[in-house]
């Protein structure tokens, strides 16, 4: 569960975002849409507690996982490495991850379908590869919430087909509360039960995706014509359902 | 879930990794001993192979081997202290160098790159200006490598990072104005007296050590890697960046802290009985990457093993190489800065960037 009350960050005195509230339930996927610099990822890190709030106030039940947009370390660990480090929480200053700690691992691994990846190198690995490693890290944490940065935003169709049918695995079986930012107005609608459009420093909007996910509010957002096409339009799920820019405007 | 991404090409098999440790450890095992015999032996006073063993072997249990009472002084007076002073300085500098690189997510960096020694290196100096007793050097050094590491830390921090270059030439300006701090003291030294005993301090030696260096070196130095050691998955999860590491719930600040704490102990307890012997922490750990891999469970004693037989090899070089000994520090230069400027070139070459 994680509710937002009022919640404002700003830096020098310019509010990114203010006088947010909503109120994501257990289980529950919301997505975050927004044109660039709009504070997407920082309301991702004022949820995660690495931005402090100017006003306002977060509640979060559980402890939450985090996969970047973009993590880089300039070693080539393996993937089991990388997972462990998931375990970090668990373990006290001095301790090191124990034969529990890589049986969580694996098993999180396992999860996602992707045990047998465990001594592969991560530079080895494909953009949708690591982001699957990088979701596995979170859910060896035993996190109850996932909180991830564009998780789609360097993937082929293929794999963000498959990271959004991940993401709504562990919702649906797992109980995780997942909150994702996103530039794919399509991925909000195939995946999240509740969206949050944010404008303006003051204005967003919060609600069931359905109802949010309209053709205006998101030709306000993001200040271009939006069609949203149809199932019969659209073909195939994976083709973008929502039209922007003069195609959009015929 | 159906992909062929869960279809990996090729998957090493999970026995390949230890596998390749345990021939690493197996190779160390059969190197060291060898290197040890060699090292005992070789010198201005040639011992023979099977004397040295009598020697050593002779402590633990009386057979009545012939030997004279030379050889037993040059082995175990001489050579044998020398020799545990070149392997604890060699090991504590490849654990330092491979703690920073972590730390800071850089393998460019070590002991002197982030300054440590410089600071060392001026503490030592004016310690043995002001006082001239071995604790006070070790303290000095400690004091001032850990300042010097201080200053280069919150000099190349820019938001909450330490991109590489602020990190190298921060390091360059806090060691430029080490080495003016430490030419301030040299030229108000005595000429007659303290000036040698510090300008051959500081080129970096082990020629006149003892069984009392041992022990100045020994305890700092195996406190600090232990420090290292037991922080090793902290360190791993540390590279992944500051924000990373504290949403995966690690408490930054304090462990890395710990870290150049435990570095600043190990480099100034080098300094104090070596002097300043640079490029080990810089160059040794690449090596050991390549051959155990990055995790520092694994990385951390092996860089430990790389560097005490490098720095046994080093010295053995520097006895016996001329008729007057070669300072460490400048053998150590000769061969790691041309191997640390190809590092560099192929670091950059394979497109490894990190700011």
């Amino acid at each position: 569960m994680i509710e937002v009350d009022g919640a404002g960050v700003a830096f020098g005195g310019r509010f990114v975002f203010r006088h947010l509230g909503w109120r994501l339930e257990r289980g529950e996927i919301l997505a975050i849409l927004g044109r660039n610099g709009r504070g997407k990822t920082t309301l991702l890190r004022a949820l995660l507690g690495l931005q402090r709030l100017t006003e306002g106030r977060i509640a979060t039940a559980g402890s939450l996982g985090y996969v970047p947009q973009r993590t880089s370390t300039p070693f080539n660990f393996t993937v089991l490495e990388v997972v462990l480090t998931g375990r970090a929480r668990h373990l006290s200053l001095f301790q090191n991850p124990g034969p529990e700690d890589r049986a969580k691992a694996r098993a999180s691994l396992a999860t996602l379908g992707i045990a047998d990846f465990e001594e592969r190198r991560i530079e080895d690995l494909s953009g949708g590869e690591r982001q699957l490693v990088f979701i596995a890290r979170a859910l060896a944490a035993e996190s109850d919430v996932l909180v991830l940065d564009e998780p789609t935003s360097a993937l082929d169709y293929r794999n963000q087909d498959l990271i959004l049918s991940v993401l709504r695995d562990v919702a649906r079986h797992k109980g995780l509360t997942v909150v994702f930012a996103s530039h794919y107005p399509q991925h909000a609608l195939l995946t999240a039960d509740r969206v949050l459009l944010m404008d303006e420093a003051d204005r967003a909007e919060f609600g069931a995706t359905a109802e949010v996910m309209s053709e205006a509010s998101l030709s306000a957002l993001y200040d271009i014509p939006m069609r949203h096409l149809d199932g019969r339009d659209a073909g195939a799920h994976m083709v973008p359902v929502f039209l922007a820019g003069r195609g959009a405007s015929r | 879930m159906t992909s062929d991404i869960s279809q990996p090409a090729a998957v090493r098999p999970a026995a390949a990794r230890p596998a390749r440790l345990r021939g690493f450890w197996l190779a160390v095992g059969v190197v060291a001993p060898v290197l040890l015999v060699v090292s005992l032996s070789a010198g201005r006073f040639d011992v023979p192979f099977g004397t040295v063993l009598a020697v050593l072997f002779d402590n633990v249990l009386p057979l009545g081997a012939e030997y004279s009472r030379t050889e037993e002084t040059v082995v175990e007076l001489v050579r044998l202290p020398r020799i545990l002073t070149a392997i604890l300085a060699g090991a504590g500098l490849a654990v330092a160098g491979a703690a920073l690189q972590g730390v800071f997510r850089n393998p460019l960096v070590g002991p002197q790159i982030i300054g440590v020694s410089s600071g060392a290196g001026f503490g030592g100096a004016l310690a043995i200006l002001l006082v001239g007793s071995a604790t006070a050097i070790v303290g000095f050094a400690f004091a001032f490598g850990l300042l010097a590491m201080a200053i280069v830390y919150a000099m190349s921090r820019i938001d909450n990072q330490a991109p590489v270059l602020m990190l190298v030439l921060s390091g360059v300006v806090t060691g430029a104005f080490f080495t003016a701090l430490t030419s301030a003291v040299k030229y108000v030294a005595d000429p007659d007296d303290k000036l040698p005993a510090i300008v051959y301090w500081l080129m970096g030696s082990l020629a006149s050590t003892g069984w009392d260096d041992v022990a100045v070196i020994g305890l700092p130095a195996l406190l600090g890697g232990l420090v290292i050691v037991a922080l090793r998955f902290r360190i791993d999860v540390l590279s992944f960046g500051d924000e990373d590491a504290e949403a995966l719930g690690v408490q930054v600040e304090r462990v890395r802290w710990l870290v150049l704490a435990a570095v600043a102990l190990i480099s100034a307890a080098v300094v104090a009985v070596a002097g300043v012997v640079g490029w080990i922490g810089l160059v040794v750990p690449h090596f050991a990457r390549m051959l155990v891999g990055p995790g520092h469970g694994a990385l951390l004693p092996a860089s430990a093993a790389l560097g005490a037989i490098y720095l046994l090899i080093i010295d053995g070089i520097a006895r016996t190489a001329t008729a007057a000994e070669i300072p460490l520090g400048i053998l150590t230069a000769l061969i790691g800065a041309p191997v640390f400027a190809v590092l560099l070139r192929r670091a950059h070459l394979s497109g490894w960037r990190r700011d």
